[in-house]
């Protein structure tokens, strides 16, 4: 309740304490969408009325919708308010969010098995029913005292709008809101049927976060200011498990505007009244490393490790029929292939950061937060308090693609440690610049791949042996105890197991060294790798057995529905008809997160290296929400994917990370963006995940694309301009 | 040491460092939020602001360098152009995680001003330096040209 955000703003300052003593009373609630407010507004701003922990309705007829899933560009906020205004028939135009504060018991994710975040796609289909039932409850209440208001029975009310209308009479939610808040809470409120839906499954409902976003006015961690607030710049170890020994902080602290030095576990770090300053405080201090433990291997050695890893036995993580008898089988032919994936960054557009203020027991923290059952323990444990005295406001997020999620809440307690360890309870911004970013670790693990599979003399796939070497994302989190069974990492090896093939003979192992080098998800996380090996080695298969790529997937694929996206997306990319000279098609499709995805790649072979012209994609992640957002995700999730396959990979000299910044680790850029063309399958199956199942099938499909023009498998990833040559 | 710079149409007063990157100025000192910070380094694009109608990286741009330079930031913009592109922008829904786009709009807005129909090549070179991570753009080609159209009527 202390938290004032932005206190030079009064308006917004007292409007937020307003929030935060109304409403659903758990901490403060920052608006997601900060419109401009005038003092003019202040004065008319009383309190808004709250039907449930979901929706709270404005005297002016503004209706909000508390977003229990962080908002990290996918659409989550736009998607989880359309559900509110279909069932209510609000008025799109008056919809706002505001993202929950911690408070599992309401807004915990029940694939998360009640803890509160954000990942693995799983907003829409963990919280479909809850935002349409939050809608209806909401419009059931505004019917009731709607009919009181009008004096006419609920039934001879109509909603349009967000106004309420039996004959000639008329009244708005703004107007009803006070007192339909106080109605009674029905147990099961009606749901719209699907054919009546107005927004729901349409496009024109435009995203809640549009203006804001255009305009500058979206707040986001790095623009959090309060009183007195500090900015602190870390000084990191260069490599990863090392410790602040020796610190000389004096040309440091002369900087001006420089007001502290302090050292905590992640580093030392300069806290100073600018960003500018701390920034060149932390440029002029010496520290030597204390470097026993940390992790010295570079990537060439962990290479050649994991190589002599992959001719070894690992963990079976899937067996099925005997593959060794597949293979001797007379008639087979036998394909083989080691296949390499670096470690990457994710990098999103905003660095990783945190502002943290420690008032006596209590902390509260701002941030993007996409885990904040991880972050307010994470943060208790850093201030020394328990995590019932932590308050966490999250703010819009400048991307993660899995970054923000972190069981360690790595960056959230590298704040506290440096707000606890300055001591002063002042609020405390931790910035990080693109260097701490990326050189931070929690990476994409690297990963190396054994496959050797068999079609027989009919040009069947027969056997199907898989080796994956690389670390465990999950190990040493409190996921492993859920997620990691008989040493095996789902996260490791999905989509390499349970594979959408019919191949009567598998066998998939996994070995899981450990190295120091911190690994985390990364968007659409184990189908990153597997989908590329299954999906490359699937046109090598077909091309040993005489066959189309996409005929030959067709014979084998045993789920209807990622049939039905192969074949659609065959027909929308005209696949078979013959393209210009030096032109070429490739083809992928994956199942993840319960959603289907067919892609299929044009490209141009050019002199030195090759251009992706078009990608066109299919996709079923089942009843659809938001059909625009659905497109944007699935043509953002192409240009991601796209980038790490052409030219991304994180390197390690000794333990040293090798990229620093946008020139050495090279985002997708403007003019290698290629046209992307989305077809969504209709669908009335329960809504599953958007935000990373387009990425799998990028890069196979390029790859195979590339496998059509030269006849050369390509194995190693990033394959980069260099790398490819006509 | 006291500057005085021209923000937005107004004069305004700051304390800072020659040397201190603009970025910093709008955001630390002038509570400019809308301009970003990305890279730090002219890579990325999401501190670009204009500078006399001309886009510049403001985190590589000295303050003490701009002297009597009209700087314009995404919350100050308001030509005709700019207008376009805000409305086309918001048409096509090109924002995901947004972090990018006070920097990519600056960009279409000044190539638009240079530009009144730009080709899919003029596009790709004055938008080659603002980099989105949630690749947006197809989107943002597509809001230029639409934004082009809506000048044009
Ligand atoms: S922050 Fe200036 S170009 Fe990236
Ligand atoms: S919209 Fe996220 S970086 Fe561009």
């Amino acid at each position: 309740m202390n938290a004032i955000f932005k206190a030079s703003d009064a308006a917004l300052s007292r409007r937020s304490l307003l929030r935060a003593m109304g409403g659903i009373g758990i901490g403060l609630v920052i608006g997601a969408d900060l419109a401009p407010l005038g003092s003019a507004a202040l004065a008319a701003t009383p309190e808004p009325a709250a039907f449930n922990p979901f929706v709270r309705i404005g005297p002016d007829g503004t209706v909000t919708v508390i977003i229990k899933h962080l908002d990290l560009g996918q659409g989550t906020a736009t998607g989880l308010a359309t559900l509110v205004a279909e069932e209510m028939d609000a008025d799109w135009a008056k919809i706002r969010t505001e993202f929950a504060p911690l408070n599992p018991q309401l807004y915990g994710n029940k694939i998360f098995g009640g803890a509160q975040g954000t990942g693995g796609s799983t907003a829409m289909a963990a919280s479909f029913d809850v935002y349409r039932r939050a809608g209806a409850t909401a419009r059931a209440m505004l019917l009731e005292a709607g009919a009181k208001a009008l004096n006419v029975p609920a039934d001879a009310i109509t909603i349009t709008s967000g106004t309420l209308i039996a004959g000639p009479k008329s009244v708005t939610f703004g107007e009803l809101a006070e007192a339909a808040a106080k109605e009674k809470v029905p147990q099961d409120p009606p749901l719209k049927q699907a054919a009546n839906y107005a927004l729901v499954g349409k496009d024109g409902t435009h995203r809640v976060d549009n203006v804001a976003k255009t305009s500058g006015t979206a707040t986001y961690t790095q623009d959090v200011k309060l009183p007195g607030m500090l900015v602190a710049v870390v000084a990191h170890p260069p490599r990863f498990g090392a410790k602040a020994g020796k610190v000389d902080d004096a040309a440091a602290r002369a900087v001006k505007g420089v007001e502290a030095v302090v050292v905590v576990p992640q580093g030392v770090a300069v806290l100073a009244r600018t960003t500018h300053a701390a920034m060149k405080g932390r440029d002029a201090l010496k520290v030597e490393w204390n470097e026993a433990g940390a992790e010295k291997r570079g990537t060439d050695a962990l290479r050649a490790e994991y190589r002599a890893l992959l001719g070894q036995k690992g963990n079976v993580a899937e067996s099925e029929g005997n593959v060794d008898a597949a293979f001797a089988h007379p008639g087979v032919k036998v394909v083989e292939a080691d296949f390499e994936f670096p470690y990457l960054a994710h990098a999103p557009m905003e660095p990783m950061n945190a502002v943290a203020q420690i008032t006596g027991d209590r902390v509260t923290v701002w941030t993007a937060s996409q885990f904040p059952s991880a972050d307010a323990p994470g943060a208790a444990a850093a201030a020394g308090t328990s995590p019932d005295k932590v308050t966490i406001n999250s703010l819009w997020a400048g991307g993660s693609f899995g970054r923000r999620a972190v069981a360690t809440a790595d960056f959230v307690v590298e704040a506290v440690s440096i707000a606890k360890a300055h001591g002063k309870g002042v609020p405390v911004k931790l910035v990080w610049t693109r260097e701490d970013d990326m050189k931070a670790g929690y990476y994409r693990p690297m990963y190396l791949h054994r496959v050797k599979a068999a079609v027989d003399a009919a040009g069947k796939p027969v056997a199907w042996q898989h080796h994956v070497v690389g670390q465990s994302i999950l190990s040493g989190t409190f996921f492993e105890k859920m997620m990691v069974v008989n040493n095996i990492d789902a996260t490791s090896v999905e989509g390499a197991t349970e594979m959408g093939y019919e191949v009567p003979n598998r066998h998939v192992e996994l070995t899981s060294p450990k190295t120091g080098v911190p690994v985390l998800w990364w968007r659409s996380v184990g189908h990153t790798h597997t989908a590329y090996a299954v999906e490359t080695m699937i046109d090598q298969l077909a091309k040993a057995a005489g066959k189309d790529p996409v005929a030959f997937r067709m014979d084998i694929i045993k789920d209807p529905r990622l049939k039905a996206v192969l074949a659609l997306v065959a027909e929308k990319a005209r696949w078979g008809t013959s393209l210009e000279p030096g032109r070429f098609r490739g083809v992928a499709a994956h199942k993840s997160f319960n959603t289907y995805v067919a892609e299929v790649a044009e490209i141009t072979l050019l002199d030195k290296g090759y251009r992706v012209d078009r990608v066109v994609a299919a996709v079923d992640c089942g009843f659809v929400v938001n059909p625009d957002v659905v497109r944007a995700q699935v043509e953002g999730g192409v240009g991601f994917g796209l980038g790490h396959a052409m030219q991304d990979a994180i390197t390690l000299t000794d333990g040293v990370v090798d990229q620093a910044n946008f020139d050495t680790y090279e985002p997708l850029r403007m003019s290698q963006m290629p046209k992307v063309e989305v077809h969504i399958m209709p669908s009335t199956q329960p809504p599953t995940g958007i935000g990373e199942p387009g990425v799998p099938p990028i890069a196979p499909a390029v790859a195979n694309a590339l496998f059509a023009a030269t006849g050369k498998p390509i194995l190693n990833l990033p394959f980069n301009r260099q790398t490819i040559g006509s | 040491m006291p500057i005085t710079l021209s923000i937005n149409g107004q004069p305004r007063a700051v304390e800072a460092d020659p040397d201190t990157p603009l970025l910093w100025v709008l955001r630390d000192e002038l509570d400019l939020t809308g301009t970003k910070f990305g890279c730090g380094q002219a890579l990325c694009g999401a501190c670009t602001v204009h500078v006399d109608g001309t886009a510049v990286r403001s985190c590589q741009t000295a303050v003490g360098d701009v002297g009597a330079g009209k700087i314009t930031t995404i919350e100050g913009i308001n030509s005709r152009e700019a207008q376009a592109v805000q409305a086309a922008w918001r048409a096509l829904d090109v924002v995901q995680c947004g972090y990018c786009q006070s920097g990519q709009i600056m960009s279409a807005v000044a190539l638009l001003t240079d530009n009144k129909k730009p080709s899919d090549s003029d596009i790709d070179a004055a938008m080659d330096g603002n980099v989105c991570r949630c690749a947006t753009y197809q989107r943002v080609r597509a809001a230029i040209h639409d934004a082009a159209r809506r000048l044009e009527a």
